[in-house]
């Protein structure tokens, strides 16, 4: 019965868990429930990747209404790929969370958390898996609405001006998704995303559909936070408690970056978006000064978090680069960067979440002496760092690999040279950290007996992350496999196309 | 539509906030039931000698989007309360701190 129903399972399995939690009440029993959908759900994507890896893509016609008239579930191994990372995550941060939310959110809104954090990741996955325009949009919003709820569960009352703030500016993007959308259908009369792409190619140029692509790619860029539209991302990551900053950072800007491959690469097609439109130049510009103006605001923050949250404007910056090249090569760069930077963004917010456990703070000042008293968590918060660094023999380094030879493949070497030059950037950021945690002492205000190393619970999720870092930096089979197949993937449906009018 | 967005950027009053992303949203809802229209259509119901209907798609969309208007007015009204509650004001520039800007 499983089975058939496979490709539903990742949306389903959390959206029935949801109000389940609500209703249970107890923190434990929440817990328990949400740890274990979102690891059944992880398991049916797992299962999911390996069967379009071997089979190709699996179709689903929700409510058996067939495509285009149905809403049509597609998955493919670029979204297969994503899925595993963004269920993958997810359960890890359910197991840390248990310990961590203990002291961020107040004891009567623990389900309230679970509640809102299966819905997030019943949105996500949707977002992955549908092959529908319109239905697109809808899980964009059951995931950013609970999103909105998550960040304003912090205790600190910043976290409800950062919570709105994302709201309106959220809102604002998926309204804009939703006007680029409605355009796309008043000139083809469909929603489905493959029928969409192969009307759009009748219409060659025309404005409507030009319009709508303009207004597409804004709302998804608030929503990935590029660049100049990033301005929600800081204030929310660093508000937010710690075990959502460590979910939202490693999937749900992904997933709309993936959102952006989607639309560029499936629905318009490269040809169109970037031939005609030019907006590879306009994508490559904006994605190196996130790289360089993001990184540069992370070096002179004293908040962790916050350094933290820049560091994720800016590595959005390098996926971004990635699909602006134009080739497979970075194409397939940034599609390893986002599932190595749910890996390493996951430990790293994991780690700031430990301190603030023990330290009741996440400024700098708070990392002194912390190499000594929490060495589990300050090494998962070193190897973590080194691989966002890009240093070789971690997962950071392959994706960083891809997007120069990308670079390289097109005689870009200006590109080339600015990626590793952003490298150095994030040593400064990631260094300040280390300096205080390895370098000075625990301040004698400190009691150095109270500060131990964090409960096992929080420990293993993260360290699993930092395994699984330094694993996919030495064996990178199964990353750069699935990566390759989806970037070719998405290459081949353009070529089809074009030989079919 | 502008008028709703123009209000989401200049308001100070975070209500007004809200407000000004409802116009906006439902500005949008207007462009997708305009779309529907066919001429000379009637209501979409199946009836006798009736053959020409305007396209019932984008009214189910809407219906949809809706909903999400309506949560997300909802959450972010009671953002607003707990704001409210924590500052004791929703005016913007009455916050003091810098950090706490939106």
């Amino acid at each position: 019965m499983f089975e058939q129903h496979l490709a539903v399972l990742p949306i389903i399995i959390p959206l029935i868990a949801a109000p389940i939690s609500l209703i249970l009440g107890r923190s434990i029993l929440s817990w328990l429930l949400a740890t274990f959908a979102s690891a059944w759900a992880c398991y049916a994507s797992w299962q999911l990747l390996a069967a379009t890896l071997s089979d190709g893509v699996i179709s689903y016609a929700a409510g058996g209404w067939q495509p285009p008239w149905g809403i049509e579930m597609r998955v493919d191994t670029a979204n297969a790929f994503i899925l595993l990372a963004v269920s993958a995550i997810s359960t890890l941060v359910l197991l840390y969370s248990k310990d961590s939310i203990e002291k961020e959110i107040k004891a009567p809104q623990h389900s309230l958390f679970y509640t809102a954090h299966l819905l997030c990741l019943a949105g996500l996955s949707g977002i992955l898996i549908t092959g529908d325009a319109f239905n697109l949009f809808v899980f964009l919003e059951i995931s950013s609405l609970a999103t909105y709820t998550l960040v304003s569960l912090a205790s600190d009352r910043r976290c409800l001006t950062a919570a709105f703030r994302y709201l309106v500016m959220g809102t604002v993007g998926a309204t804009f998704i939703l006007i680029g959308v409605g355009m796309l259908y008043m000139k083809t009369g469909t929603l489905n995303m493959l029928d969409l792409a192969a009307r759009i190619d009748l219409y060659d140029s025309s404005r409507t559909i030009n319009t709508g692509l303009a207004f597409i790619m804004v709302g998804v860029s608030i929503k990935l936070a590029l660049f100049p539209l990033h301005m929600w991302l800081p204030a929310a990551y660093t508000h937010a408690p710690s075990a959502v900053t460590a979910f939202l950072a490693s999937t749900a800007t992904k997933v709309a970056v993936y959102v952006m491959i989607r639309f560029v690469f499936t629905v318009f097609g490269i040809e169109h978006v970037f031939e005609k439109m030019g907006m590879n130049y306009i994508l490559m510009v904006l994605a190196i000064v996130a790289i360089f103006k993001c990184s540069y605001m992370a070096t002179v923050q004293s908040n962790v978090k916050t350094v933290l949250a820049y560091s994720s404007v800016a590595q959005i910056g390098y996926m971004v680069l990635g699909i602006s090249l134009v080739s497979a090569t970075g194409l397939m760069a940034g599609l390893i960067h986002i599932f190595n930077h749910a890996l390493m963004k996951g430990a790293l917010f994991m780690a700031v979440g430990a301190v603030f456990y023990r330290m009741g703070s996440v400024d700098i000042k708070a990392f002194r002496g912390l190499g000594k008293q929490m060495p589990w968590t300050m090494a998962a918060f070193a190897i973590a760092g080194l691989s966002i660094i890009g240093v070789p023999l971690t997962a950071g380094f392959v994706s960083k690999w891809y997007l120069v030879v990308g670079a390289l493949e097109q005689s870009n070497w200006v590109v080339a040279a600015l990626v590793l030059a952003g490298s150095l950037l994030a040593v400064i950021y990631i260094g300040r950290v280390l300096e205080a945690a390895y370098f000075q002492k625990l301040p004698d205000s400190e009691d150095p007996n109270k500060i131990k190393e964090v409960p096992l619970l929080m420990l293993i999720p993260m360290w699993v992350l930092v395994i699984a870092n330094i694993y996919f930096g030495i064996d990178t089979s199964l990353t750069t496999e699935a990566a390759s197949h989806s970037a070719e993937w998405l290459f081949e449906t353009n070529q089809l196309k074009e030989v079919s009018p | 539509m502008m008028a709703g967005f123009y209000t989401v950027i200049s308001a100070n009053n975070l209500v007004k906030k809200v407000v000004g992303l409802n116009i906006f949203q439902t500005s949008v809802f207007m462009l997708y039931i305009s779309m529907g229209k066919v001429d000379g259509g009637t209501a979409p119901i199946v009836a006798d000698g009736v053959s020409l209907y305007s396209n019932p798609l984008p009214h189910v969309l809407i219906l949809t989007a809706i909903v999400v208007g309506v949560a997300t007015t909802a959450v972010g009204l009671s953002l607003i309360v707990r704001i409210k509650q924590a500052y004791g004001t929703v005016e913007e520039n009455e916050f003091q701190n810098k950090d706490d800007a939106i």
